[in-house]
């Protein structure tokens, strides 16, 4: 029993702290998260006070004395308590959240961002002209990146959601609610973060054996940051005459990653002309640091299981370590 | 006052306002998806499908209404009441016109929340 009683205790604390952090519906950070959490707590705290109040009836029924009201009493309390109330105020929810919708879906203000899931990594593209639906696949072009959104405070982002492969789903709780990205189909999403911060994503929908690995991280930041990270990844690398980069075409890697400013232009894997400057590696799975970066080339799937990538563990490790040192210089 | 005659209640009365709901349920949602699921442009208005969501709606709720006049005059015949735990065909009757009221009654909400969307929204957002 103690041992019952302590370990509930700790499960409990462990689901509360689960409460902050940068992945969590808890710590809304953005309008339409907020509006949810408003929506969860209404509906909790409804919950709780019908629940306490079906569950004190049920005890007066069986335990007190019903039977000195009369049986029009009973009958006016079914009518009212068991069908005008519940009607009533299941009216007012969809009320509410019916309202909800069409203002969280109004026109965007701010950027348009392509993002597609890819088993298992999120590809990205700025500075797309988005036509949401008008066409069936996403919008082409714009500024390539991978696994990590920048987008600015206090606008109104528009998410581009579309998929080559299988359904997935894009989700960033502190943000918003989850949108599946659906091949043959675009949906948009509106992110309107009101706070600066780092904030996680998650595929939401099983999408293949590394689907648990398919994160992402929404970087929100002022409005000029925004515009200067943009200008920056539409830059070429900054290539030199490295080892690193002939090593990495030599062995292929070009084939299906791109680095722009080089002949590597694959089209297959994340783009990494820039891949130094996100934070993190293989969606959202490793810190960004050059042993980690050896560590993924060298076996991939050892790292992220079902990933779609071929281990290179056959190259020797100082090949290896040329690579990464070279793709950690590309920020 | 006994209008539509006696033992006329069978289970055919009973499922007739479950039924209207069900096709009204399908209607509105055949039709906005067939207006929508092409999402070519989420903003452009829906007033025709709101419209015709609407006409068939009213003409719903009559026909439910039309039946909670009528199992409500059926069943107030020998006085209402709810006990339908006898074997005999009065408990029969009046069981069958107090569910077909109950189910009228549960229908003609539900035909009317089915119905809110298109009033709150104007689009295919
Ligand atoms: C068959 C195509 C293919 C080849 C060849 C390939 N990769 Fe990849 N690579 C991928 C895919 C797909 C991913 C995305 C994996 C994921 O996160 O699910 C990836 C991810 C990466 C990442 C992580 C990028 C990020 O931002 O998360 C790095 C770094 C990388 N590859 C480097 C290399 C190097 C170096 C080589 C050559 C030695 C190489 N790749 C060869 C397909 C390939
Ligand atoms: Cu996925």
């Amino acid at each position: 029993m103690r041992r019952g009683q302590a370990s509930s205790i700790f499960s409990v604390i462990a689901l509360l702290s689960s409460c902050t952090g940068p992945q969590t519906a808890f710590d809304a950070a953005g309008v339409e998260a907020q509006r949810v959490l408003a929506l969860f707590w209404v509906l909790l705290t409804g919950a709780v006070a019908i629940w306490l109040l079906v569950i004190g009836l049920s005890y007066y029924a069986t335990k007190g004395d019903p039977a000195k009201h009369s049986e029009k009493t009973g009958l006016r309390l079914i009518i009212w308590g068991g069908c005008v109330f519940p009607t009533v105020v299941l009216a007012a929810l969809l009320f509410w959240g019916l309202k909800m919708m069409p203002e969280l879906r109004r026109p965007a203000d701010g950027p348009t961002i392509a993002v597609a899931g890819e088993r298992f990594w999120w590809r990205v593209a700025y500075d797309v002209d988005g036509d949401p639906g008008a066409v069936r696949n996403l919008p082409q072009g714009g500024v390539p990146s991978a696994n990590e959104i920048w987008i600015p405070v206090n606008k109104r982002s528009e998410i581009l959601l579309g998929s080559p492969d299988v359904i997935h789903s894009f989700w960033v709780p502190s943000l918003a609610g989850k949108m599946d990205a659906i091949p043959g189909r675009v949906n948009r999403l509106i992110l309107e973060p009101t706070e600066l911060g780092i904030f996680n994503g998650a595929c939401a929908e099983f999408c293949g054996t590394a689907h648990a690995q398919m994160g992402l991280r929404v970087v929100v930041a002022s409005e000029e940051d925004f515009a200067r990270y943009v200008r920056a990844q539409a830059e070429p690398a900054a290539v030199d005459e490295s080892v690193g980069l002939s090593l990495f075409l030599q062995n292929g890697c070009g084939g299906c990653h791109s680095v722009r400013g080089t002949p590597a232009d694959g089209d297959v894997g994340p783009d990494l002309t820039h891949v130094a400057s996100r934070r993190t590696i293989a969606a959202g799975l490793l810190p960004m640091t050059e042993e980690n970066l050896a560590a993924f080339i060298a076996a991939p799937d050892h790292l992220k299981p079902g990933v779609e990538m071929p281990a290179f563990g056959v190259l020797p490790d100082a090949e290896i370590e040329q690579i990464s040192e070279w793709l950690g210089s590309l920020e | 006052m006994q209008i539509f005659g006696k033992t006329q209640d069978n289970l055919w009365t009973l499922i007739a306002a479950p039924t209207i709901w069900a096709f009204h349920f399908l209607f509105c949602y055949f039709l906005a998806a067939y207006q929508c699921a092409p999402n070519a442009d989420p903003f452009t208005r829906i007033g025709g499908t709101r419209l015709a969501i609407g006409v068939v709606t009213v003409v719903c709720l009559v026909l439910i209404g039309l039946i909670v006049r009528r199992s409500w005059r059926e069943w107030r015949v020998d006085g209402g009441g709810t006990r339908n735990n006898q074997d005999t065909p009065e408990a029969r009757e009046r069981f069958l016109e107090f569910s077909t009221l109950l189910l009228a009654g549960l229908s003609f909400t539900a035909v009317i929340f089915e119905t809110m969307p298109v009033l709150l929204i104007g689009d295919c957002r």
